[in-house]
């Protein structure tokens, strides 16, 4: 089949926002997880499950996070801007924010991984077909180890928006992946944080497929002119926090099966 | 209620294989040693073909049921068992890990590893266990697998394949779908 042809067979993105419309209509509020029966993401459609998910109590290595400590992450990468033999093409930005659990107390010692798309909205993957330059200066991914408090901090490009074939003329909004843990493995998550303002947002299957519009939020960094630096970059701030965890249980014993 | 709105989950994506793999991310322990195992399957989706682009971790306790606390991961010393490690699937959707078999998290459980599934595709991760084939009592008295039908619980069993290592099939839909979990605080 020609590349015409599959592009011929891809719907509008009309269609596909009068889809999420429709969801969202029917949608209850506090929904704040995405939905997994989302086919507005059209490869969502065979890759979710139809059954219920099963409550269980966590036990055994569930209730246990690995662990990670300085043999496993360089200092430096933190720093997505330095490494290669030029600077990297882009806007710099730093992200910065804290991981925490839903009772706020911060995760202390704990991995995040981040990867993006390089200033042009191309990612350094050999799968990755969009027609815009690599950056020979820019890989996108980075690791570090929240301090004692729950920070973390990045140095890297701010990610360019990029088409993907979802649907006719899709667009991504600019983004970085997210990977996280938290002290108990039941918290482990990925999850995707966006600029604000973006005008993709409305657009965006994947970030429509949270219905409840103050959980969609919440995956949007804020501009912090305090951690920008003169002369140098500009900073965001995105905290993050994740679901349950053991004092959850602990304290909500009669909740076990709710 | 917890105090903090829980930051939504997103897919994984297509592009992570540059980031999140790793030299020796799927050997807990390095394959053929003393003691290894091999833990391996294919992830299928809701028309039965390979999902080649998903990511699974395992988390699991040691021989004797004891989790560890150790840190090395991300840099095996080859020495150290750390309990916990990563694989992407291959074109034909197959995954492996060289373990060892875990010990039962309390007197008389029945052992499992706990998977995360991730995939393109996936809007959020999924939660699964993969328990050990062992005696009835045992996979009986489990609270989860007891709450469960025969075939439900069939598809959270390991199969022990001829050459001793363990196979499980990870079914993201269909018939066979693989029975995914949701724990306490968790919408």
């Amino acid at each position: 089949m020609s590349i015409t042809a599959v592009e011929n067979e891809l719907v509008s993105q009309r269609v596909v926002s009068e889809e999420i419309e429709k969801i969202h209509a029917d949608a209850q509020a506090g929904e704040t997880q995405p939905r997994l029966d989302f086919p507005p993401y059209r490869s969502a459609i065979l890759r979710h499950p139809v059954k219920d998910l099963r409550h269980a109590d966590p036990e055994g290595a569930e209730l246990f996070a690995p662990a990670f400590g300085r043999s496993d992450v360089d200092a430096g990468e933190s720093d997505l801007t330095t490494g290669a033999a030029g600077e990297p093409i882009g806007e710099r930005i730093a992200v910065h924010g804290r991981v925490l659990d839903g009772d706020g107390r911060p995760v202390r010692r704990q991995l995040v991984e981040i990867w993006q798309a390089n200033a042009a909205g191309r990612y350094a993957h050999q799968r990755d077909q969009h027609p815009a330059p690599l950056d020979p200066s820019f890989t996108g991914t980075g690791r570090c180890l929240t301090d004692d408090t729950g920070r973390y901090s990045f140095t890297t490009i701010k990610p360019g928006p990029y088409p993907w074939h979802n649907h006719r003329n899709a667009w991504r909004p600019a983004h970085i992946h997210f990977s996280l843990f938290g002290t108990d493995f039941t918290q482990r998550m990925i999850t995707q944080m966006y600029f604000p303002g973006d005008p993709l947002f409305a657009l965006d299957p994947i970030y429509q497929s949270i219905t409840d519009e103050r959980a969609r939020a919440l995956l949007v960094a804020a501009y912090d002119h305090e951690h920008s630096q003169h002369d140098f970059l500009l900073g965001y701030r995105w905290d993050i926090v994740l679901t349950g965890g053991q004092a959850t249980l602990m304290e909500r014993p009669e909740d076990h099966h709710a | 209620m917890p105090e903090l709105a829980a930051t939504p989950g997103q897919t994984i994506g297509p592009f992570f294989h540059y980031a999140l793999p790793y030299p020796g991310d799927r050997e807990l322990v390095p394959p053929g040693s003393a003691g290894s195992m091999r833990l391996h399957g294919h992830v299928y989706d809701g028309d039965g073909h390979a999902v080649a682009d998903a990511l699974l971790e395992i988390r699991q306790a040691d021989p004797s049921g004891i989790v560890p606390a150790t840190a090395g991961s991300l840099r095996r010393d080859g020495a150290s068992f750390t309990g916990w490690g990563r694989t992407i699937t291959d074109p034909a959707g197959h995954y492996w890990f060289s373990s060892v078999e875990p010990g039962p998290a309390r007197l008389g459980g029945a052992p499992f590893f706990a998977v995360v599934v991730f995939a393109r595709g996936l809007l959020n991760r999924l939660f699964t266990r993969i328990y050990l084939p062992a005696g009835h009592a045992v996979l009986d008295a489990d609270p989860l697998l007891s709450s469960l039908d025969a075939g439900e619980r069939g598809r959270m069993v390991a199969v022990r394949e001829a050459d001793g290592s363990l196979r499980f099939d990870i079914h993201l839909q269909g018939t066979l779908e693989t029975p995914f979990l949701t724990f306490p605080g968790q919408t």
